[in-house]
């Protein structure tokens, strides 16, 4: 079998040293949060993850419009790999913003517009993969999937302003605190890391869907 | 055949068959009448509570019912490949979609007419004041609701699993119109006293036109052979 491209393996161990970096910086270089302590480090994780997914849904919205209007498969394939990847970075939003919020909220959830939209765009992403899990012809699924990915993608800003509506008519928006330079760069720091971390993913997961899709074909002519 | 004729012969077409074998409507009345006694012997005879809360559930004993009724919206078209034969009749496959889609408003809208009342009996809710106001909201709804599921049903009709795919799509894009419709009815029954029910209104309609455009746009696509 050959090799990935040796452009991949470099993406690879840049995205390696990178991790490395930014999760040094967030555990032990930047100072602990004055009120909120250790826990705000899951912030390092939190917020640069929620960046890199949302970038994962707009490249399956860029890649579904791609494959409807020019039906190549490498479009396909490279919706399919980002919405993956994109679920997984997803549920790490999420997952660590529970972790946060228990110790900071008191609570696991919260009806929050923000935590809302984002938990509904882990279940339209979910419906993308499952649409491909049923879907048998290669040309239907990507064209199903195509359109679901679209139709998602523009569900997602009228989904956020209805929960805004529904939670800010009840109670006022909690105030953003203004965050610290240091902060803001070793969210910069780990956001760069994760972006190369879902590129590389991405490009790796793409290149399986073509071996798989390769692998079909020839099993289908035998 | 023009547009507007081939649409009004899928909506005649679906409606004569409902009315001659009245398969749908009498089974989706029971069954969403079913969902509001399941709230209530869930919830308890408490009636101000249940009064709080009667636009939430009427809202989704509609949504629960429509979701059944959605799943048979081809259904008729099926058998003997019916649905190849609309889609290569001559014209553009749009008119499939949009007869489907009034088919459901209709039927959806006709259950509302009993099912509003029989919300106000059980819950013990005055309508009659708010009548007019509370029509617009369920049509706004209801178009909201058969858009995204007429074009979802269509979208799942050859998936594996796809009793199932419906709803998995279908919710997640329900968010908005659930939340617009659901809020627009409760202030209406509280008499709406700072206007609020405005906004979820506007949101319910800027639904209904985005979704309307985008779902009729990517119909075609949806079910190309």
């Amino acid at each position: 079998m050959e090799r990935s491209a040796p452009f991949v393996r470099w993406l690879g161990i840049a995205a390696l040293i990178l991790m490395g970096a930014g999760s040094y910086i967030g555990l032990f270089v930047v100072r602990a949060d004055a009120e909120m302590g250790e826990v705000q480090r899951l912030m390092y994780v939190h917020v640069p993850a929620a960046w890199t997914a949302f970038i994962a849904f707009f490249v399956v919205f860029i890649a579904s419009v791609l494959y409807l209007v020019q039906r190549d498969p490498r479009a396909d394939r490279v919706a399919a790999s980002a919405a993956e990847v994109g679920v997984v970075f997803i549920s790490l939003t999420l997952a660590t913003g529970m972790l946060w919020g228990k110790p900071t909220w008191g609570v696991w959830w919260t009806w929050d517009p923000r935590l809302t939209t984002t938990a509904l765009l882990l279940a339209i992403f979910i419906g993308y993969l499952a649409v491909r899990g049923f879907a048998d012809d290669p040309e239907q699924r990507a064209r199903w999937s195509s359109i679901v990915g679209i139709l998602g993608f523009i569900q997602v800003p009228i989904v956020y302003l209805s929960v805004v509506w529904w939670r800010t008519l009840h109670q006022p928006p909690s105030s953003p605190r203004s965050v610290a330079s240091e902060i803001l760069w070793t969210w910069m720091l780990n956001f760069a890391a994760f972006l190369l971390v879902f590129i590389y993913l991405t490009a790796r997961r793409a290149r399986i869907a073509k071996l798989e899709g390769e692998l079909e074909t020839t099993l289908a002519y035998d | 055949m023009s547009m507007p004729g081939r649409v009004a012969a899928i909506v005649w077409k679906d409606l004569l068959i409902e009315i001659r074998t009245k398969a749908s409507f009498h089974s989706m009345l029971a069954f969403s009448a079913l969902v509001l006694f399941v709230f209530s012997f869930a919830i308890g005879p408490d009636t101000p509570l249940l009064q709080r809360i009667a636009a939430g559930l009427l809202w989704v004993a509609i949504v629960f019912t429509g979701l059944l009724s959605l799943s048979r919206t081809y259904q008729s078209e099926e058998a003997a490949g019916g649905l190849e034969g609309l889609r290569m009749s001559p014209g553009d496959p749009r008119a499939i979609y949009l007869g489907k889609l009034a088919g459901n408003v209709l039927l959806l809208l006709g259950l509302e007419v009993v099912l509003f009342p029989a919300a106000a009996v059980l819950f013990q809710i005055e309508l009659w004041p708010h009548a007019l106001p509370l029509a617009g909201i369920a049509v706004l709804g209801t178009l909201a609701f058969s858009i995204s599921g007429t074009f979802y049903a269509a979208l799942t009709l050859h998936l594996r699993a796809r009793e199932i795919m419906l709803p998995l799509l279908l919710i997640p894009a329900l968010v908005p119109p659930l939340l617009g419709a659901v809020n627009a009815t409760q202030l209406v029954l509280d008499g709406n006293p700072f206007g609020e029910a405005d906004l979820w209104v506007r949101l319910l309609i800027a639904y209904d036109v985005v979704f309307f455009v985008a779902c009729t746009w990517l119909f075609p696509l949806a079910v190309e052979e």
